[in-house]
């Protein structure tokens, strides 16, 4: 019986992540944004949406980072149904809400799920860029502060995929304030002695950088992810002066002690694995 | 009370750089104030000022971002925009309080914190992301006070707090209406139109239960009458911190905890359901 079920999830997975991953239906080929060369789009999907020529990464849907990450069959979203919402009555705001919603078919920017990685128990969340640049809203800072409680609760460590452009503009304070809850819920996670490992990808900026995506005890980020808190564009005119090649980049923020490790997509899920390992037994009674 | 005045107005009085600053504030409401200075890893930060003081005769440490009104003050504290430093001082201040078991008071007056190359070198979100989650499991009082305007992850950093309280024509948003403008419409010169839109009056923001209490205002401002809007902010302080030196260490860290935990979370999108 259980295997049918795993296998059932672990199909609902694949086509969720396969959905995730063909946004241009048709097109053969996909132009790196980075590179300029283009590439025949089953050798960049094979690659982990990588591309072949220059190693960028292509940004990609929660679904299917969770399809690359997690053990077959074991993936189990959390609440799913969490719905988006609109707390200021903010005009136009709940149709970009709903042309999101068609364009990703996710309710919201943030997928929380349970799964194994390597065998190991553990939560998992993802913010995906493509919903409303991956902006906390009141309903992203609650699934993430559920995910957290979750894995408080179930002893579980505790994996979170950055990727945002910052804050959702539309929720106004209710979006700042994420900020606080999320990083209130990781301080108590972290007092049970619990892993929490934070993976920031392209890009990481604004109030979830500011909040839980750098609180990780162990922080990894993908090649050439921007990080920061301000953006390029803002610093550039408060300084009135270009910023030096590289700057905020994923090895920027290793060089100056931020990151722990940049860590590419196709060994993303062994590196999780080995960190999972290493944490097996550090948790208090 | 001031007769109904629109975002937009209140925005501007909440700049008015004549309105009490953080000196002010130390000067009118605390006694023996000894500012500490430096993060003990790098710098220091004048945007940040903090210290120990005595309110009403008992210790307290106060910290508070620091505007200043003439062109070389303002050079000297960076338009009240802090950097890491700044954030890292006042964390290490938290901490130093929660030893001596004083309760912390932070006056919160910025336009954000500083977006600047080296601030960003030297992790500006790290050293924010670390006071909210420091902050949020003190076991003293924690008092925020908004004084002027209290914008995005730069104010939140001294905000997360038991009591947050507001002066009524403060403003306290995720950014400024400027920033928010230029986000949403490519258009700074469209602030006015944003602060309406924002809800980031302390009317608002009390009715979201983002803040706990209002402090009133002489007519026009706080700077038309500033030992009238000093009492009247001595005496909100005052009541709080009263009712919160009632309660235990841990009852002040779960409640700090769980005001901030049901922000958000589905409650004010009820009626639509």
């Amino acid at each position: 019986m259980n295997s049918i079920f795993a296998k059932r999830r672990a199909r609902l997975l694949a086509m969720k992540a396969i959905r995730d991953n063909q946004t241009i239906p048709g097109e053969k080929t996909v132009t790196c944004p980075h590179c300029q060369q283009v590439s025949d789009r089953k050798i960049v999907a094979q690659g982990l949406s990588v591309c072949p020529k220059c190693g960028y990464h292509f940004p990609i849907g929660a679904y299917y980072r969770l399809s690359t990450i997690l053990d077959p069959g074991t993936f189990r979203e959390l609440n799913e149904k969490y719905p988006a919402g609109d707390p200021l009555h903010f005009p136009d705001y709940r149709k970009k809400l709903e042309s999101a919603q068609r364009k990703t078919c996710l309710t919201e920017a943030a997928v929380t799920a349970t799964g194994t990685i390597g065998g190991v128990k553990c939560v998992v969340g993802v913010l995906d860029s493509r919903f409303l640049m991956g902006s906390m809203s009141a309903a992203v800072g609650e699934k993430i502060t559920l995910a957290i409680e979750f894995a408080a609760k179930n002893k579980l460590p505790l994996i979170l995929f950055a990727a945002s452009g910052g804050a959702r503009m539309q929720e106004g304070i209710l979006s700042l304030m994420q900020m606080a809850k999320t990083s209130a819920a990781l301080a108590r996670f972290s007092e049970k002695g619990l892993l929490y490992i934070s993976v920031l990808t392209d890009p990481t900026t604004g109030g979830v950088t500011a909040s839980f995506a750098s609180l990780g005890d162990i922080i990894l980020a993908e090649p050439g992810a921007l990080i920061g808190f301000a953006g390029p564009r803002v610093i550039q005119q408060t300084i009135g002066q270009t910023l030096p090649e590289g700057f905020q980049r994923a090895e920027f923020q290793m060089a100056h002690g931020f990151v722990d490790a940049v860590v590419p997509r196709v060994r993303m899920r062994e590196t999780l694995s080995q960190l999972l390992r290493l944490h097996e037994k550090g948790g208090r009674q | 009370m001031s007769a109904q005045l629109t975002a937009a107005e209140r925005v501007a009085i909440a700049r008015n750089p004549q309105r009490p600053n953080i000196m002010d504030y130390i000067g009118a409401l605390f006694t023996d104030f000894f500012e500490c200075k430096g993060d003990r890893l790098c710098g220091e930060d004048g945007a940040i000022v903090g210290g120990v003081a005595l309110y009403h005769g008992r210790p307290v440490t106060v910290i508070g971002t620091r505007k200043g009104r003439t062109a070389e003050e303002n050079l000297k504290c960076n338009f009240g925009m802090p950097s890491p430093e700044g954030y890292r001082k006042a964390l290490r201040l938290m901490r130093q309080a929660e030893k001596f078991r004083r309760p912390i008071i932070t006056f919160i007056d910025t336009s954000g914190a500083y977006p600047g190359l080296e601030a960003e070198e030297r992790g500006q979100g790290e050293a924010i992301a670390r006071n909210l989650f420091e902050m949020s499991r003190l076991t003293v009082p924690v008092i925020a006070i908004v004084t002027g305007e209290g914008n995005s992850g730069g104010a939140l950093a001294l905000g997360v707090a038991n009591r947050v309280l507001m002066l009524e024509n403060a403003v306290y948003a995720i950014l400024s209406p400027e920033g928010f403008a230029s986000i949403l419409w490519k258009d700074a010169s469209r602030s006015a139109e944003a602060c309406e839109m924002m809800q980031l009056t302390a009317p608002d923001l009390l009715r979201l239960g983002v803040i706990d209490d209002i402090i009133p205002e002489p007519e026009g401002g706080a700077h038309t009458a500033p030992v009238v809007a000093l009492r009247q902010v001595d005496r909100c302080l005052h009541r709080h911190l009263a009712e919160l030196s009632k309660e235990s260490g841990a009852s002040l860290a779960a409640g700090r905890y769980q005001k901030f935990r049901q922000m958000g979370a589905a409650a004010p999108d009820k009626e639509e359901q």
